[in-house]
Order: C-alpha cells, then structure tokens, then sequence
C-alpha cells in the first residue's frame, strides 16, 4: 500500500505526518522523502549512514567533428537546449527535458545521450521499538537544477524495487512525503498511490490551497482524506469544508507547544507526544479498509 | 525601480504574510507593484482583495494529441514505436489495443510528434493557467494561477515578473515586491534570477535551518544578493541564535527576528495584514518590529 502525504500549501506540517505514520506503522514500511528541493524527513528519524546513489539524466552529447551546425536538432528541440550558432551544435544541459529527441533527428548522427547528475538518493535504516524495518529514502536535488520530476520517480523506483525483490516485503506499507503545490513535482509524487493524505491548516491561506490539492486528487482518482494541522489554530472553515464536500477528515492536531518546539529541535511528533502512537495507527487501519486490497504493490 | 523578492526555501515560513506586511509598509510612501510568484499556490490575493482588471489565457509549450481513429493499429499493424520512443510514460494502452496519451503526463518534446510513421498525433499549443492584473488597495497585483499539474511553472513566474516590471515602470513606482515559491527548484530559479534584491524568511526549526543553507546556495549559486530574517523567533532560541551567527560568519546581512504570534493568524482570517491588524499590543509591537525591518530593506 502506497500513501502519498500531500498538501498544496508548504508548511502546514507534511513532514511530520509522514513520518507521524510510518513511525506508527505496526509493519514494514518505507518512508520516502521525495520533497527534494527540501528535503527535511531525515532531520527527525534515527537513522544509519545510509547507502548513496547518484541519480542522473540523460542529456546530448555532440561529436564535433561530425557535426555540421544544420540546425535540425535545435529546431527540433522544444525546450532551446540546443542552439547551431558556430561550427557545431551547443548543449545546455540546464534546460534539456531528456527526451532523446535531438539523438533521433541528427541526420549525421553527431549527437549520443550521456548520463548528467541531477541529484541523489540515499537508502538508510531507522531504528525502531517493534520488530519491523522502517527504511528511508532520501531524494536530494542539487542545488541549481531546476527539475525535479526524475528524481521523484527514481526514488519511488527504488522502493517499488526493493519490495519487488524481497518477499518479506510484500506487504510493506509506503508513505511519501511529497513536494508542497499542484504542479509537476507533486503530481510525479503522488501519481500512483493507493491513498492520498492531504495536510491542511484551519487558515485561509491553508483553505485556498487545499482546495486546489483536493481538485488535483480528484482528478487523479485518487481516493483522499484531510489531516487538520494545528487545527485550534485558525477557525473552523476547512472542518465546514470538509463537511460540504463529504470529505473525510482522518484525525485533527490542535495546536500544541510541545509539538512545535519538538520539531524546532528535531524531535518527531511520536516522540514529542507519544499519546499520538494509537491516533496514527487508527488513521493508518482506517486507510487500509478504505484501499481496495491488492498483491503488494 | 527596485525589484524585492521573498523566498523561504522552506515552506510555511510566513513567507507570504511578510510579504504583505512589507507590501503595506512600503505602499504608505511609494507606488509599488506587487507580483505573486508563488504560482503552485497563490496566496496573496487572499488578503489583498484583489479587482481583477486582465486576465489573460497561459499558453506555453505544445501538447501531444492522439488521434487514434488514424492510427495504423486499427488495420491490425502492432507498431508501438510512440509509446516506446516516450521518455515519461505518456502512452497507456486502451483495452481495445489502441495507444492514448494521459495529458499532464505529456512533456511535449515532440519525440512521438516526429516519429509517427503515419503522421497521427498531432501538437497544439496548450494552455498551462491564467495571469492576472488586478487592483488593490495597496498597488497594482500581477497574479496567476498555474492549472491543476501544470508544466512550465517557471515560465508563468517570469511572464508574472516580466508584466509587474513593465507596469512598474509606466506607473513609475519605486517598488516591485514578489513573493517567490518555497523549494530551490524551477519556479524559485525563477523567481530570483535578475531580482534586486533576495529576502529569505526563515523560521528557528532544524527544518528551517536545513532549508535556509540550500536556498543560500542557491541565491549564491546565481550571484543574486540575500539577506536573512528570522520568523516565529520565539519558538526556539537557540536555534534563532544559530541562524544569527551563521550569517555573520558568512557574512550576510542579518535584518531581524520576528517573535511567534497567533495574531498573524487572526488578521488573515480577517481578510488583513498584520500591519492593518493593531487590534492588541502584541501586533503593535509585530508592526513596530516590521517597520524597523522594512527600513533596513530599502
């Protein structure tokens, strides 16, 4: 099972509920952090070194002594990561999308694809009380790049691999920790997940994004259910909301100073208060009745 | 003209509520143009009130079409060359054995366009969202919304700055004011590159501190000029202090610390900014701090 912890608005806690969830996880389970602009999950989870991997894209490479600056590939391309302006064709990698366009094209076949780093991935261990393995994965974006759609998926690959792989796996539960906004990266993140948890906050702000995070869920036929963040915080719009649209509303976290000078000091919610154990685990049954069963992933 | 922009790196910061604030400030003394750029999630409007003046259709890119009542495949070929070509996982195949293309999956790079042995798909320009100019109380807003798992978010953030930059200068205001996306990714690049001046706002948490380092990086990475505030102080002050020393050690100008307050809260549900909100003492005293900080920005 494959939970993506979304929310259009950043900030209004993600993090902490993802990592509320795969802590209380009575199974095994992954926790990926594909907010990897950002990511911050590892801040809080008592972890081992962790394996890296480096993770790349594949961009053009010329061979100048082949090319004859026609132009078809930097007409072709649609992102002007190509440009014929000298003797031979010039890449900008930071703007190529890696669609293997230019290497089709090239009528002299000057053009060959080589792997470009855009970022990393990191497999840790995380020491937990029961007897299952939590294990974490951690997408890095490097600073500079703009795109963080490959990275996403390749660090999802590496979980729906590791599952695939190891029977005991099989039904190891997945919790995403996903990219803030509606956009590209959130939706890379999210696609293919058994259940969406939307992080909210009772604010207008909180209200006006989470509308768009629901509509975006909707459209994904995505099945979906509200966690109100610091819900004593605001008003109660988004419970009327919720309310109007027959939407679940799966657990409600009042604002609480222990929580959140817990999380300034690195300290996970679980850890912070652990009453919070048994409210996550409901959420997670509740999750799992709600998803139609199915053979692993 | 001076172009201001807030970033946070983190999300959830107060990024936008700044924003607001130093909006409102500045607005008392000088004509200024406001620009969203936060386009995933747009917020500012919500206080500003705005009275949409232009809205105007966000055409970027192209878009795969299938057409499949052409396609060689009803005549029994088994080509499948568009969907092995495709980088993204576009193609799905129909249970009536025909190949379909999942729209926000498509990255229009024209790859399947080009290779379509029987010409079948075809590539017209698609719309990613809607820009805005409004008007507010405190100035001309440039604002978009980017559609539901849009590409392109980078380039509506710069036709966003790009329209607040050409009414600045008909309007000859002294301010641009942006308020940038969190991350370090596209729309942030976007968002600073060219930008006078970069505000990161940053909160006392091990999160904010993590984030604030990367988005660092990258306003270094770019050469663009940043200086640092620190928002909800209060909730930790040894963090707060952590944040302090480590730009002064790099030697980035530090503009002030801004203590934990549910009244930030309160006055955006009143549809306000915390500078138009003195209703207690506590926002007077977030407002005298603000004030201070905006003075050193400009």
């Amino acid at each position: 099972m494959k939970i993506a912890v979304a929310s259009g608005k950043g900030g209004t806690g993600k993090t902490t509920i993802s990592i509320a969830l795969a802590e209380a996880a009575p199974s095994d389970a992954f926790l990926l952090d594909c907010d990897v602009e950002e990511p911050n999950s590892g801040l809080f989870l008592n972890k081992d070194n962790g394996r890296k991997k480096e993770v790349t894209v594949l961009i053009p490479k010329v061979n100048e002594s082949l090319c004859t600056s026609c132009g078809v590939c930097s007409a072709f391309c649609q992102f002007n990561a190509l440009a014929c302006v000298g003797k031979y064709a010039l890449v900008f990698p930071e703007l190529c999308h890696s669609c293997g366009g230019c290497a089709i094209v090239c009528p002299v076949k000057a053009i060959t694809e080589i792997p470009s780093v855009i970022g990393e991935k990191t497999l840790y261990s995380v020491q937990r009380k029961n007897k299952t393995s939590l294990r974490f994965i951690e997408g890095r974006l490097s600073i500079g790049k703009a795109m963080s759609p490959p990275l996403i998926r390749s660090v999802k690959k590496e979980a729906e691999d590791a599952i695939q792989n190891v029977p005991s796996l099989k039904n190891a539960v997945t919790i995403i920790d996903c990219p803030p906004g509606t956009s590209c990266p959130m939706g890379t993140a999210v696609i293919g997940c058994d259940f969406a948890v939307l992080v909210t906050e009772p604010t207008p702000f909180g209200l006006h994004d989470l509308k768009i995070a629901v509509e975006t869920v909707r459209k994904m036929n995505i099945p979906f259910g509200i966690i109100i963040n610091r819900s004593t915080a605001g008003d109660d719009r988004v419970v009327r909301y919720c309310e109007k649209e027959g939407i679940k509303i799966l657990l409600q976290v009042p604002e609480d100073m222990r929580i959140a000078q817990g999380y300034s000091r690195g300290l996970s919610l679980i850890s912070a208060v652990p009453e919070y154990e048994k409210e996550f685990q409901s959420v997670l049954a509740y999750i799992a009745s709600s998803v139609p069963a199915k053979e692993g992933l | 003209m001076k172009e201001i922009t807030v970033i946070s790196g983190k999300g959830g910061t107060g990024k936008t509520s700044f924003t607001l604030a130093l909006a409102n400030i500045l607005s008392k003394r000088n004509a200024i143009v406001c620009a969203d750029c936060d386009v995933d999630a747009a917020d500012m409007h919500i206080v500003m009130n705005p009275d949409v003046k232009e809205k105007h259709e966000f055409i970027s890119g192209n878009i795969a079409v299938m057409h499949k009542e052409l396609c060689s495949r009803k005549d029994g070929s088994n080509c499948s060359i568009c969907s092995d070509l495709c980088r993204f996982d576009s193609f799905h195949k129909t249970s009536d054995g025909f190949f379909e293309i999942e729209g926000p999956d498509c990255e229009g790079c024209m790859v399947c366009v080009s290779q379509c042995p029987s010409n079948v798909i075809s590539f017209p320009e698609r719309r990613c969202g809607e820009w805005y100019v409004s008007q507010t109380r405190f100035g001309t807003l440039v604002h978009a919304a980017l559609d539901i798992r849009a590409e392109n978010s980078g380039k509506l953030v710069t036709t966003v700055r790009k329209e607040a930059k050409r009414i600045a200068e008909e309007q000859n205001a002294a301010y641009i004011i942006v308020d940038g996306s969190p991350g370090t990714g596209c729309p942030v690049i976007a968002s600073i590159t060219g930008s006078d001046q970069v505000i990161i706002v940053t909160e006392p948490t091990v999160s904010g501190v993590h984030d604030l380092t990367r988005v660092a990086q990258l306003a270094k990475h770019f050469s663009i000029p940043f200086a640092v505030i620190v928002n909800k102080a209060s909730i930790n002050k040894e963090k707060t202090e952590e944040i302090e020393t480590w730009c002064s050690t790099n030697n980035i100008p530090f503009l002030g610390k801004i203590p934990y307050n549910g009244t930030v809260t309160t006055a955006q549900i009143e549809g306000k900014t915390i500078i138009e909100y003195e209703e207690n003492k506590e926002s007077r005293e977030l407002s005298s701090i603000l004030q201070e900080i905006a003075k050193e920005i400009v």
